[in-house]
Order: structure tokens, then C-alpha cells, then sequence
């Protein structure tokens, strides 16, 4: 397969995607109905040609073509297939055709899934994320393209970074990107409800399911990115507050906050022109992230090439989306409407918090990862922010949103009643308290932190067991499976992700409280008491990887005389880019992680060495499966699959 | 009247917590910003003497001494260079020569004691601070030049 055919199909789907684009808001503007029939099949072309110039050079890769530049500086004949295929998006043209790879699979999702819309709302949804796909395709083809050649083609490739050679790297940018691009159906959503003047309650079912499942594929690539780092990178972190993982940490934070308000313009009609602002917000800050992460403002592991031009085409192509974006909605908010009425203490009002503390944490990011640059950009000399500004001013802020979460489910809409919650609740809390105290006591230290860290989850965890108590009362019956069975996949995803949300509280919350960290130097056939465990070193074996050299450590850890595992932490040579990995080992358990990663071998012999003990960190990431899982029970529910149906019945209504 | 006041209660009781959010988030921030400087700046004495801040440069070459985990070298661009002592694992791309950016305090003694050192994952990249504290000594070298 020849690499310039899948030039051609990129330049024949930015001709397809325009038309996409301009035919059926013509025909919005002419009042044309029959412009609006082009919108799906001209979706589906440029979709189809987007996807087979993916196609093409991921065969390149697979072909070890290193006729295309891209392909030569990214990838080696020596590297393993599967990180050849990873490979792909391992660059920053890649990673870009990747990024309009998966717009293209959206589109065609949305032309298959969405087929009951009215075909006016269809057209124009489809028009919107036609017009991000030019803008797209317009910035591969004119800045970075992934097609282009060298001639003479080079004997052998430079390489994937040794640090991205990792099952890691298979997963955790599709997802990612499966998220922030999804987050570019929703904005379609909400500006093809702008255009239309229409937002109600079968708007807001028709959005749901497609916003839920960005946020489930965004929560589940941001976790694998965390785990991935983890293990990784060799220090043990989960979380750096580091500029990229803040520009997808932002999109996540806004999107929770949209599918929450999502919820209240579903059921209640109300928060319409705020679930719009959202939905726009979601997109920008994934656009916005693009632009960090791609533009090579930021330095970091993610960040591949600098070039001013695509980071100022970005930055166009940002300001003309958000422009456009925000100008229709000041011009248009007035139609949609700001919805029902509440009063001051009901659901309502407490997802609105939510949604107030939500907005609040990003604007907080925001402000620690732009400002450097912002300095930087105007010579005011080179700043950082620390991660302990993220550390307290995050917790600060989500403290009082996490125990209002623990509220929300119990309160009833429209108008609840708080002696009423307060007696719901009171158990909770007291139960909370006395457990919050009680973990800290085991573990042998207390602090505020852990404190308020384990009260908020077992808050988060009886408030989910009072709202199942709650529902259960509600229903009349003995039959306890019974009325199980009425609560439905929305309500029971709901549950789960609180529960999730409440794992990954009680795992940071002990790994910050009673991780330990210990620097050492160890010879062969030395044994170290640490922690109660007995750690012997028995020297560095040479192993040979497909493509790298590496001695590899052997530490027996046993505790009490019992065997506990061998942990064989690496440092890998990888001769084609010179480059040193350390590659840690971890013996994982449910209740604690004994990481080792060496340092240098000393002159005599001698490691240094880091050992980790980092209690309940594997909840962390558990915790956001979960929030994963719940996000997608709730998208299997029947009423969005029912909405055949309900629009059938409102045209016949109307 | 009277829920009228309750609702001008409630709205300003909201703007005071939002408020003091703000001042709180923004004295949060101002207290946790680490300035950069170059190894000539430091020693002009444009540090602070308390508090962290972060110094970039290369490694000098044949500074490195290791003792255990604790390693003491020198940051230079090219023009001057400190003393670093740092306790606990390098990164992997630390080496003599190489740009490094480390973050930590400076002594009594003048030792510029690291409790974070940071060299990225590439050969070829070079932490923009410690790129361009190398750019700022080669710019003073050639203006004394010409002075001369």
C-alpha cells in the first residue's frame, strides 16, 4: 500500500467533511430540507476515507516503510509489533490523524445510533462535527502532515521512545482520546440545540448516553494514565499535578459536572443554558489540552515537537470554535430557556453546588497550569507552580462538594426537607466519624488530613447505603429482591460510581497518609529490615529484551521467615536511542504495594535503591474503574433505548 | 418583604464565601510559586536566601561525587556554577554534561541543598529553564566581549 494514497483520502475527506459541514446549514438557512439528506451519507464518506488513511499508515508501520518520515522517526525495525502498531500515535503527526481518526468513529457512531433524531437536528449535529473535522484535517494537512516522505528513505527508524515501549502505550491514548474527542458530540449536541432553538427533555435524553460515555472512556484513560505513570516512570507517583495531565484532568472535571447537570435538565427540565455552557466548556477544554499537550508550550514526557505554526493554528482554531461557541450562545441562551424552578434546599439546588464546586476545582487548575506559561509567554521570567497549591486548594474545594454528594441522592427534587435529611443521615455520619477514627488507630497515626480524607469516603459509602434503604422504603412490598429489581441500571451506576468515588478517596487518602519512602545502598547478599519486611539483594542478572540490554535485580522479600515474593526491578539499556529505563517491580496486594526501582550501581559493587511501601494504592485506580463501570450501567438504561419511541409519540403529539 | 430579605441573605452570604474562596485559592498560589534562576543570577544574589526556588544548568563535568544515596555536584552555565548536594535516586538521564533543572533551597553554606532534581526522558531534550539559563551566560559572554 502506497503511503501517498492515505495523503490523497486525508485531502479528499477535508473536501467530503466541508460538505458535511456547509450543505446542511445551507439548507437550514435556505430552508431546504432536501440539503439536509447530505449531511449522513457525506459523515459516512469522509468518515470511511479518514479511517482508511489511519489504516494506511499504520501499515507503514507494520511494513517498516521508513520512506515516511514519520514512520522513520518513530519507529524500528527491532521494536516489538505491538508497540510498531502503538507506534503510531507515538508522534506528534500520528497522534494527530489519530485524534480526527476517532472524530471519524463518533461521526459514524452518531449516523448509526442517532438514526431516530429529527433529521433537521441530525443535519445540523452533523454539520457542527463536520466543521471540527475540517478544522482538524486542515491542521494534518497543512502543519503536520504524517504522509510525508524522505528520500533516500533511512536503513533503519529511530525509534519509539524507550518510555512509551509499554502495553500502556496500547491503551491509555485511545481511551483518552475515545474521551476528549467524545466530548466533541456533546458540544455538537449543544450547539446544533442553539441553532435550533430547541431544548427540552427529550434533548437532554438524547445527550445523555453519548456525554456519559466520553466521561466513562475519558475516567478510564485518565486512570490508566496514572497507573501507567506509576509503574513507570519509577518514583512512584500517581498524580503530578504536571501540565498535561492537568489539560485531561480539566475536560474530565467540567464533563462530571455536565453529566450531572445533564441529569437536571432530564429530569427537571431546569439548567438548560447552563448544561449548554457546560457541554461547549467540556469540548474547549479538550481543544485547549490538545493545544498544551501538542503545541510544545508545555515540556514534558508527552510533549514531542515544538513548532510554533501548529501551536498558533491551535490557538486559532481554539479561539474560532470557543468564539463561535460562546457568541451563539449569548446570542441564543434566550431561546433555550433557563428552565423549572427550585427551591433552596432541593436535588436541584445541591447538584447545582455540585456543579458550582466542579467548576470552581477547574478554574483552580486552570489557573495553576496556565499562569507559568502565560508568564513565560509575556518574559517575565520562568515560574512553576507547585503541586502543593493543586494538593490544598483541590481538597479544599471538593471537601465541602464530597459531603453534599453524600446529600444529593437522599434529597428529594424540587423541594426537600432538612430535618427530614437529617434524620436519614445522622446515622451516617455518626458512623463515619467513629470509622474515620478507627482506621487511623489501626494504622498507628492520625492526621486532619487523614481524617477529613477516610470521613468523606465512609460519608460517600453509607450515604449510597441510606439511598438504597431510602428507595427500598419507598416501594411497598416485603419481597426485598423484588423491589431490587425495580431500581434500574441509571439509579444502580449512580450508586456505583459514588462507591467508586469513595475507593479512590480511601486510597489516596492512605497512600498520602502512610506511604514511606527509603533511599538505600545495598551489596550482593545484603539483607535490609524494613518495615517489618526482610529484604535480600542477590545481585543483577543480564537479561536480554528484543530490542534493549538490561540487569535486572534480584531482592527476596520475606516477612516473618514466609516468602513473600521476588521483586526484579530493571535498568534497561536501549542502544538504538541511547537511552537508560528504570523499570520497577512491585508485588501488589489489596492493602499495600512494596515498589523497588534501582538507582545507580555504585563503584564497589553496590545498588542504591528505592523502596516504596505504598498502603491501599491499587484503590485508587479500582476506584475509578468503578466510576467507570457506574457510568456505563447507567447509559445501558431502557428509557435511552426507548427514545424510538418517545419521538414517535411527541411527532404524533406535535 | 420578607423572603425578599432572606433571598439579599442569602446572595450576599454567597459572595463573602466566594470571597473568601478567592482570597484563600489566591494566597495558596502566590505562596506555592517556584522561581527559576540561573547559576550567574544566584550568584549575583538574585535568589532568596530562604524558600525554594530552582536552578537549571548542566552537570558539570567531573563534579559528581556519590557517597550512598547522597550525591553532591556543580550546576553551571558555563559562566558561573554552585554546589548541589541531592539525597536519594537520580534521574535516569542525569549524566555529567547533560541539562538538568533541580529544585530545593539554598544553605547557610551556600550548598544548594535539592529536594527534586529533574532531567527528561530524551537524549535530546534539554529542560527549557536550563536551555535557556545557558542562552542567558552565552548572551552575557558575548556583550562583555564586545565591551571589551
Amino acid at each position: 500500500m502506497n503511503p501517498v494514497f492515505g495523503h490523497y483520502a486525508l485531502i479528499l475527506a477535508l473536501f467530503v467533511a466541508a460538505l458535511q459541514a456547509v450543505l446542511p446549514l445551507a439548507g437550514l438557512s435556505k430552508n431546504n430540507e432536501k440539503l439536509f439528506a447530505f449531511a449522513t451519507p457525506m459523515a459516512r464518506i469522509q468518515s470511511a476515507l479518514i479511517i482508511l488513511s489511519f489504516l494506511i499508515l499504520t501499515y507503514a508501520f507494520y511494513a517498516n516503510d521508513f520512506s515516511v518520515y514519520y514512520v522513520a522517526v518513530t519507529s524500528n525495525s527491532h521494536l516489538p509489533l505491538i508497540f510498531r502498531l502503538a507506534a503510531v500515535w507515538g508522534g506528534h503527526e500520528g497522534s494527530m490523524l489519530f485524534w480526527v481518526t476517532i472524530l471519524a468513529v463518533w461521526t459514524l457512531a452518531v449516523t448509526f445510533f442517532a438514526k431516530e433524531l429529527p433529521l433537521r437536528f441530525r443535519s445540523s449535529l452533523l454539520a457542527v462535527m463536520g466543521l471540527v473535522t475540517v478544522g482538524f484535517l486542515m491542521f494534518i494537512l497543512f502543519t503536520s502532515n504524517p504522509f510525508d516522505r524522505i528520500f533516500p528513505a533511512p536503513f533503519d527508524g529511530r525509534d519509539l521512545n524507550p518510555l512509551l515501549q509499554d502495553p500502556g502505550m496500547v491503551f491509555h491514548p485511545p481511551l483518552l482520546y475515545m474521551g476528549y474527542v467524545g466530548f466533541s458530540v456533546a458540544f455538537a449536541f449543544a450547539i446544533a440545540a442553539l441553532i435550533d432553538g430547541r431544548l427540552d427533555v427529550t434533548w437532554a435524553r438524547w445527550t445523555r448516553p453519548w456525554t456519559t460515555a466520553a466521561w466513562v472512556f475519558l475516567t478510564l484513560g485518565i486512570a490508566l494514565g496514572s497507573r501507567w505513570a506509576y509503574y513507570e516512570l519509577g518514583w512512584g507517583g500517581w498524580w503530578f499535578w504536571d501540565a498535561v495531565e492537568n489539560a485531561s484532568f480539566m475536560p474530565w472535571l467540567i464533563g462530571t459536572a455536565l453529566i450531572h447537570s445533564l441529569a437536571v435538565t432530564e429530569k427537571r427540565d431546569a439548567f438548560k443554558a447552563w448544561t449548554v455552557l457546560l457541554s461547549i466548556c467540556a469540548f474547549s477544554l479538550s481543544l485547549l489540552g490538545t493545544f498544551l499537550v501538542r503545541s510544545g508550550v508545555l515540556t514534558s514526557v508527552h510533549a514531542f515537537a515544538t513548532d510554533p505554526s501548529r501551536g498558533l493554528f491551535i490557538l486559532l482554531f481554539l479561539v474560532v470554535v470557543i468564539g463561535g461557541a460562546l457568541t451563539l450562545f449569548a446570542l441564543r441562551a434566550q431561546s433555550v430557556g433557563l428552565g423549572e424552578k427550585f427551591d433552596l434546599v432541593s436535588r436541584e439546588s445541591l447538584l447545582l453546588t455540585n456543579n458550582v464546586v466542579l467548576f470552581t476545582a477547574t478554574a483552580s487548575v486552570l489557573l495553576g497550569t496556565l499562569y507559568p506559561l502565560l508568564i513565560d509567554a509575556m518574559g517575565m521570567g520562568k515560574i512553576s507552580v507547585g503541586p502543593p497549591y493543586f494538593d490544598t486548594v483541590f481538597v479544599a474545594i471538593m471537601v465541602p462538594g464530597i459531603f453534599l454528594m453524600g446529600i444529593g441522592p437522599i434529597a428529594s427534587w424540587k423541594k426537600a426537607s432538612v430535618p427530614d435529611l437529617a434524620s436519614k443521615l445522622k446515622w451516617a455520619m455518626g458512623i463515619s466519624i467513629i470509622s474515620a477514627l478507627l482506621v487511623p488507630s489501626v494504622m498507628g497515626r492520625l492526621s486532619p488530613m487523614i481524617f477529613v480524607g477516610l470521613l468523606m469516603a465512609f460519608w460517600v459509602i453509607s450515604s449510597v447505603i441510606v439511598s438504597i434503604k431510602t428507595r427500598l422504603n419507598a416501594i411497598p412490598g416485603n419481597d426485598i429482591v423484588k423491589k431490587f429489581k425495580t431500581f434500574g441500571p441509571a439509579f444502580n451506576g449512580m450508586l456505583l460510581a459514588h462507591f467508586g468515588l469513595a475507593i479512590f478517596i480511601i486510597g489516596v487518602t492512605m497512600v498520602k497518609g502512610y506511604e514511606q519512602e527509603h533511599d538505600i545502598t545495598m551489596h550482593n547478599g545484603e539483607t535490609t529490615v524494613i518495615n517489618g519486611y526482610d529484604f535480600t539483594f542477590k545481585g543483577t542478572l543480564p537479561v536480554k529484551g528484543p530490542n534493549y540490554e538490561s540487569k535486572q535485580g534480584q531482592f527476596y522479600v520475606t516477612k516473618d521467615g514466609k516468602e513473600i515474593d521476588l521483586l526484579t526491578p530493571e535498568k534497561r539499556y536501549y542502544p538504538v536511542q541511547g537511552a537508560v529505563m528504570t523499570e520497577a517491580s512491585i508485588s501488589i496486594n489489596p492493602v499495600r504495594d512494596i515498589y523497588i526501582s534501582l538507582g545507580e550501581e555504585l563503584e564497589e559493587g553496590g545498588w542504591s535503591i528505592r523502596i516504596y511501601f505504598k498502603p491501599f494504592v491499587q484503590w485508587i485506580w479500582l476506584g475509578c474503574l468503578l466510576m467507570g463501570l457506574g457510568g456505563l450501567l447507567t447509559m445501558v438504561d431502557k428509557r435511552y433505548r426507548l427514545k424510538n419511541k418517545v419521538t414517535k409519540s411527541e411527532g404524533a403529539a406535535a | 418583604m420578607k423572603s425578599r430579605h432572606k433571598r439579599i441573605a442569602i446572595i450576599v452570604a454567597g459572595i463573602a464565601l466566594l470571597a473568601i474562596a478567592a482570597t484563600l485559592l489566591l494566597q495558596s498560589f502566590q505562596s506555592n510559586l517556584v522561581f527559576f534562576f540561573s547559576p550567574t543570577e544566584v550568584s549575583q544574589g538574585k535568589s532568596p536566601s530562604k524558600g525554594n526556588f530552582r536552578v537549571g544548568g548542566l552537570v558539570e563535568a567531573g563534579s559528581v561525587k556519590r557517597d550512598g544515596t547522597k550525591v553532591a555536584f556543580k550546576i553551571t552555565d558555563t559562566a558561573n556554577s554552585m554546589d548541589v548536594v541531592y539525597t536519594g535516586i537520580l534521574p535516569d538521564l542525569f549524566k555529567e554534561g547533560k541539562g538538568i533543572v533541580a529544585q530545593g533551597a539554598q544553605g547557610a553554606d551556600g550548598v544548594f541543598v535539592a529536594d527534586q532534581v529533574l532531567a527528561k526522558h530524551d537524549e535530546n531534550y534539554m529542560p527549557p529553564e536550563a536551555a535557556d539559563a545557558l542562552e542567558k551566560a552565552k548572551l552575557n559572554q558575548t556583550m562583555k566581549g564586545e565591551m571589551k
